[in-house]
């Protein structure tokens, strides 16, 4: 159960391996480091990394194995996870590929693997945790969306066309579940410095996992519905949603 | 038959949605136990827990506020039998002009008598009376299977029920020992203390003088005024003590409710500044010492029950109450949490100091011999988690304890610290609920 100042017992992170979503588990528990936190991800050094690096600060932690091109096996994941132990108090969407952008939009498998991994398995894994948490009459769903989702941008816009499907998902769960006391935040991040992005060169307003995590924590414990990291992307993004395509399409983002 | 609702305690901070299922006759209500949910069950009352004791998330939670009659009336005795909806109010007006008054009274007259029973409640009168389920001499519990088992204070299952949060089952109806009174007043000598030094002394000189004894405290002040505070002390008032126009309507009881607080109010009105400025107001207001002032019932004890709905004024994001007792001895232990609460500014609107006499029989019964602080807190500032984190540690280690009813917070590794007997309480309540088919969200925080 998550208490009255947002300290939380369970946490399921769907991406168990993401940058983001680690920083987020250390950030939310930094007060008392005492959750039970599942990991489910491909197994592998990564995963075991991360398990590590939690255990390291007092979590428990519990590896699952997730491929989430393969419908029974988030179906699986999220069932065992629920069917066990506490109640889980928050569920972190938290895998994605950036994949590689000129291909994505001229080859079909490479947008499809897109597609399936960003949007299809994100929408799936959503309907499968938002029936369990209203059935446990509480919990926080956190969607890792992203400003590419906001704006269709020529650098990278078949991403940006996953994450403008899986933000309106979740964004229209939160809607629907908010009388079943189940809550969404989606999050909505601009260019961060992690191991996916490594290589590109970076955004302005870039960022590093950390950041993007204190801007989840915030946002959790104020129980918003919506956030941006940093926070003054919304205003920036919002701004460009107005330019004329003319004009976006000769910006260097 | 029921609503899926959102349920919250009186604090309004983790609202958790449950289907929620007025219930009348026994049957019915061990026919819903019987048929209980994977996610199991658990009895409200007026939601006056501060916290999520009166939550069940996803379970089913059964409305008892319609079992409130009064059963049967022994004036001469001073004994009453109660179903466990029924509210202290109640029992208060029908029965204070019979000079009947409830043996132990909370800061609200609106709790039910089961939840009176399943928090062990205690007020001013802790010192001399103890809590609640002393004063209760026998109780019909409707266990785990449906059956109905009834009570006595002999047996064991009895008192893991007194204090026991209703997760031993649901509290059907009591047989209470009342106080017998010759009015609704009580007679009150008030005075102003310095500091905590000043309070503490007097309080531990002249407590046992009196029936009623609690001080408020500004819990703002800083330095060489840290503690300082009104201490309020009292008896029920004979015929005799009341001036002569009153004597004839001596035991009338009407209160009425002066305002109901409007859903309108922002969170963080309720901040350092303006809980300073009422705090200094409330302490150059009180006198600096009167003796024998002549007080209603309900203004001495439910001050804040004149305005409905009250917790609203904290806004949308709630307050929580924060309780402890630690034992004497461990004075230092208070004062360094005054001096934490202080130096962090959270504004906390009028804490409340009172000295706890013996403690009772129930396995989690909170109250114990020392000194109990209890502090209203907005929720809100990002610094308020580890501020009661640090002052918990301060407690547990001066081996104090929590109140069950007002916690939103603790850890799960803090109950078997704070309660020896929680082992006990377990095996008990495992024989009458051996499924576990009571639950609340307190029970899942805590690992009930």
């Amino acid at each position: 159960m998550k208490d009255a100042i947002g300290n939380v017992q369970r946490i399921l992170v769907l991406g168990g391996t993401s940058e983001i979503a680690l920083a987020t588990v250390k950030r939310i528990t930094d007060g008392r480091p005492d959750a039970d936190v599942t990991l489910a991800a491909r197994p592998g050094p990564r995963r075991g990394d991360a398990a590590s690096a939690l255990e390291g600060l007092g979590l428990t932690v519990t590896e699952v194995d997730l491929d989430v091109t393969d419908r029974s096996s988030y179906e699986r994941a999220i069932g065992a996870t629920f069917d066990a132990g506490r109640d889980v108090d928050i569920v972190l969407i938290a895998f994605g590929v950036l994949g590689e952008p000129e291909l994505a939009w001229q080859d079909l498998d490479a947008a499809l693997e897109m597609v399936q991994v960003n949007y299809a398995a994100a929408v799936g894994c959503g309907v499968l945790v938002a029936a369990r948490l209203r059935a446990q009459g509480h919990g926080t769903i956190v969607a890792f969306s992203s400003v590419a989702g906001e704006l269709a941008r020529r650098s990278n816009f078949v991403y940006g066309s996953t994450k403008a499907g899986m933000d309106a998902f979740f964004t229209g769960l939160g809607d629907a579940v908010a009388r079943d006391g189940v809550e969404v935040l989606v999050v909505r991040p601009g260019f961060v410095r992690t191991r996916m992005t490594a290589g590109l060169r970076a955004a302005p307003l870039s960022q590093t996992a950390d950041q993007v995590a204190a801007v989840v924590a915030e946002g959790l414990r104020t129980r918003r519905d919506r956030v941006w990291a940093p926070s003054t992307m919304r205003w920036v993004m919002s701004g460009l949603r107005h330019l004329p395509r003319a004009v976006v399409r000769r910006l260097p983002v | 038959m029921g609503s899926r609702r959102a349920l919250a305690g009186w604090g309004g901070t983790s609202p958790t949605v449950a289907t929620v299922v007025p219930v009348a006759a026994d049957d019915a209500v061990g026919r819903l136990v019987a048929e209980a949910p994977e996610r199991g069950v658990l009895a409200r009352g007026l939601g006056r827990s501060y916290g999520d004791a009166a939550q069940n998330a996803g379970g089913v939670v059964l409305d008892v506020t319609s079992r409130d009659r009064i059963l049967r009336v022994d004036v001469e005795g001073a004994e009453v039998d109660v179903e466990a909806g029924a509210s202290l109010d109640q029992l208060m007006r029908l029965l204070l002009p019979l000079g009947l008054f409830v043996p132990v009274t909370p800061g609200t007259r609106y709790v039910t008598v089961g939840g009176a029973i399943a928090a062990d409640i205690h007020g001013k009168n802790h010192h001399v009376d103890g809590s609640f389920g002393q004063h209760v001499t026998s109780m019909d519990l409707l266990v785990g299977d449906g059956s109905i088992r009834r009570l006595t204070p002999h047996e064991p299952l009895f008192w893991a029920t007194v204090g026991g949060m209703g997760l031993t089952g649901l509290i059907l109806r009591a047989t209470l020992r009342m106080t017998r009174v010759e009015s609704a007043f009580c007679v009150v000598d008030t005075e102003r203390c310095g500091d905590l030094d000043d309070l503490l002394a007097r309080m531990a000189e002249g407590d046992d003088r009196y029936t009623y004894s609690v001080a408020w405290i500004d819990c703002l002040a800083r330095g060489s005024s840290l503690g300082r505070s009104v201490l309020t002390r009292g008896w029920s008032a004979r015929r005799d003590q009341l001036p002569a126009r009153m004597r004839s309507r001596a035991t009338e009881f009407r209160p009425h409710q002066l305002a109901v607080a409007p859903p309108v109010f922002p969170s963080g009105l309720l901040n350092r500044t303006t809980v300073t400025a009422f705090n200094e107001a409330w302490f150059r207001k009180a006198p600096r010492e009167r003796r024998g002032e002549v007080q209603g019932i309900a203004q001495f004890f439910h001050p804040l029950d004149g305005v409905g709905e009250w917790n609203r004024v904290y806004g949308p994001r709630g307050f929580l109450q924060y309780q402890f007792v630690v034992p004497f001895g461990a004075e230092p232990t208070l004062r360094r949490c005054l001096e934490m609460l202080a130096e962090s500014g959270q504004a906390s609107f009028l804490a409340v100091l009172k000295r706890f006499g013996a403690a009772g029989d129930g396995h989690l019964s909170f109250p114990s011999p020392g000194w109990t602080l209890a502090l209203d807190l907005p929720v809100g500032a990002a610094t308020l988690g580890g501020l009661l984190d640090r002052l918990d540690a301060e407690v547990l280690a001066a081996g104090g304890r929590f109140y069950l009813a007002k916690d939103s917070r603790l850890p799960a590794s803090a109950m078997a610290q704070m309660y020896p007997r929680l082992d006990e309480w377990r095996a008990v309540r495992a024989e009458a609920d051996p499924h576990g088919v009571f639950t609340s969200d307190l029970a899942r925080r805590l690992d009930l």
